[in-house]
């Protein structure tokens, strides 16, 4: 009696927490917003799968899988130009089979250009999600002459300068000095003494600089206090300013604003690949796709979505961007291996000089 | 034969503990610290990490103003803990001592972030202080007080003040009162109370005391990259950045077992030259 008692309460046990056992979850690992609340409440109801997003940034997305050589998540969303030599060297991605992809619902020629950026070996890694570019963030009634990067080195706004000390201000730099950092790639001793020069510039102008900024919304807060004027950012970050204080906008930079495509990339070891690709689907979706946009104000890789955005969005971009801006953007290429350690240790350099 | 059965079931999870999560990790940590790519693109056994922070001025200048600072905490720590600790054991009544002991507990109930955003918005440019400041016209112009080494040594003895003040309470306590009083009929001075009765008696409750505050000090990651800003290169984020952002596990690695062996020879070295005991300090 007491045996089958024990045994009824074991099968009740197994059976209530089983459906929840099996629910399925899919696990992405991505960038801040780029899981709106919203559309995972909407996708969880369309198809009953739950989504547990984890916040991160690309260098912590990469070692993330590394340590776990590609398990722990379904769906990750690195920048295009950090996918070839990462799968080349540690193997963390698996192909992405593009004919489970909606493939109408992307823009065709950014989907060609992510394909062939992410070409490892004939296989594609990668499918575009969203777009945006790094510039300047600035007070235009405080540093009316800022328009190019070199403004960050400009002993008039000293002490209002802030930028991440991380490798697209060394790129920018770059620019800014009318080289070309992104035709060096390929020749590591031309480009590591490129970065050599940018770092001693960057050494010579730190006594002007605030403070490196750590995450977009550290920024925010200094450039809405009006302690910061003039810093390199995302172009969603100076239209969010822009909203709340017509002063700061976004800037095209003369040297060119950087651009990035952010992507969906399926991790090696992925659980539920078949929950990723619905996903992908699914914030490809015009009216998702749109709603993204509308609130994170980056750029969208979806077709349809253009005609969902909300007017505001689409001024953003006339204002901040001319025919010849836009002509003028350099898009991050892939980056190839052993650029990252020359431009670490000069960012080190950097932040331990005085 | 049975109480040794027991024993070595309730001790399996510690063991199986210390060794999956601790002992494997550093030991794989261990080998790829001494393995470097080639020229070829192949990893290779090498000591060139551990050769790299002796040569890149950069690395061992890095650690060593990390662990000057992390000293100079610890000392700052401790003048101004010693007077608190010794006010709230032997001052106090003992029903309100509690009380205060609790009152320095509130704060660490939150988070070190939270608590160090808080200085932040205290000390910005834009921030409380500096709004009273000029409400009262001391100054006209507001002051970054962020960003500094002066800001950064403040956040980290902020931080470790408890794991000092703890252990001096402790010590403290234990120390009768009718050695003081001593002292006094016998005419010492409140210097020489201190210093020959005082400090002696407590000197593990100091050892455990510093120890802590120092190896937290020199591990900390947050507070300096924080309130320091841009000149607040700390040791801690060097290995960061090696394992993240230039993707060379081996070279952090290193790194990682220098710090420990380093701190760990600081410390020895600390002890000799106080002749504490570490046994004692830690019982």
């Amino acid at each position: 009696m007491k045996l089958t008692g024990m045994l009824t309460a074991t099968a009740l046990l197994v059976a209530t927490s089983g459906p929840a056992l099996s629910a399925e979850t899919l696990k992405i690992l991505t960038w801040t917003g780029y899981a709106p609340k919203v559309l995972v409440e909407k996708f969880e109801k369309q198809t009953g799968i739950k989504v547990e997003p984890t916040y991160s940034n690309n260098e912590e997305m990469i070692a993330k899988l590394r340590a776990t050589r590609g398990s722990g998540f379904d769906l990750i969303q690195p920048s295009q130009d950090r996918i070839s030599s990462v799968q080349e060297k540690y193997k963390i991605y698996q192909p992405i089979d593009y004919s489970k992809i909606e493939s109408g619902q992307i823009i065709t020629s950014m989907l060609d250009a992510v394909k062939k950026n992410t070409l490892v070996k004939g296989k594609s890694y990668a499918v575009p999600f969203c777009y945006g570019t790094s510039g300047l963030v600035v007070n235009t009634k405080k540093a009316p002459y800022a328009r190019d990067y070199d403004a960050l080195l400009n002993p008039a706004y000293s002490g209002r300068i802030s930028y991440r000390l991380k490798r697209p201000t060394l790129i920018a730099m770059a620019f800014a000095k009318g080289d070309d950092p992104f035709e060096k790639y390929s020749d590591i001793n031309a480009y590591a003494d490129l970065m050599n020069g940018v770092g001693s510039d960057l050494m010579a102008g730190k006594g002007l600089v605030k403070n490196y900024y750590a995450n977009g919304d550290a920024l925010l807060e200094l450039m809405r206090s009006g302690e910061v004027n003039v810093a390199m950012a995302w172009d969603n970050g100076g239209w969010k300013l822009h909203e709340e204080n017509p002063d700061i906008d976004f800037i095209a930079p003369k040297s060119g604003a950087l651009g990035w495509i952010d992507t969906f990339a399926i991790p090696a070891k992925a659980k539920n690949v078949d929950g990723a690709y619905k996903w992908i689907n699914f914030m490809m979706k015009a009216e998702n796709a749109a709603y993204f946009t509308n609130q994170e104000k980056y750029g969208t890789a979806s077709k349809g979505a253009l005609e969902h955005l909300d007017a505001k969005i689409r001024a953003n971009f006339s204002r901040s961007f001319s025919e010849a801006d836009i002509d003028n953007i350099n898009w991050y290429p892939p980056v190839p291996a052993k650029l990252e350690s020359i431009e670490g240790k000069i960012l080190d350099k950097v932040k331990a000089s005085n | 034969m049975a109480g040794r059965l027991t024993l070595y079931i309730f001790l399996a999870p510690v063991l199986l503990w210390l060794f999956l999560l601790i002992v494997l990790p550093h030991l794989d940590l261990f080998f790829i610290s001494f393995q470097a790519e080639n020229d070829m693109g192949d990893m290779v056994w090498s000591l060139s990490n551990y050769q790299a922070f002796f040569t890149e001025k950069i690395y061992w200048l890095t650690f060593l103003r990390t662990a000057m600072y992390a000293i100079l905490t610890t000392i700052l720590t401790f003048i101004i803990t010693f007077p608190i600790a010794f006010y709230i054991t032997k001052v106090l009544s003992l029903k309100v001592s509690g009380f205060f002991t609790i009152l320095l507990l509130v704060p660490f109930w939150v988070s070190e972030l939270v608590r160090i955003y808080g200085w932040m918005i205290l000390l910005r440019e834009s921030g409380v202080f500096n709004h009273y400041l000029m409400e009262l016209g001391l100054i006209d112009k507001p002051i970054e007080m962020l960003y500094n080494d002066i800001s950064m040594i403040m956040g980290l003895v902020y931080t470790s003040m408890l794991f000092m003040v703890v252990p001096l309470i402790s010590s403290l306590e234990g120390l009768d009162d009718s050695l003081i009083e001593a002292a006094y009929d016998l005419g010492a001075s409140k210097l020489v109370i201190i210093r020959d009765i005082v400090i002696p008696y407590i000197m593990p409750g100091i050892t455990s005391g510093s120890i802590v505050v120092f190896m937290l000090t020199l591990g900390n990651y947050l507070t300096p990259n924080l309130m320091g800003g841009k000149n607040s290169l700390w040791f801690t984020e060097q290995i960061y950045n090696q394992f993240i952002a230039s993707f060379n596990w081996n070279q952090g690695a290193a790194f990682g077992f220098l710090l420990l062996v380093l701190s760990t020879l600081i410390i020895w070295i600390g002890l000799r030259v106080t002749r504490q005991n570490l046994s004692r300090a830690l019982s």
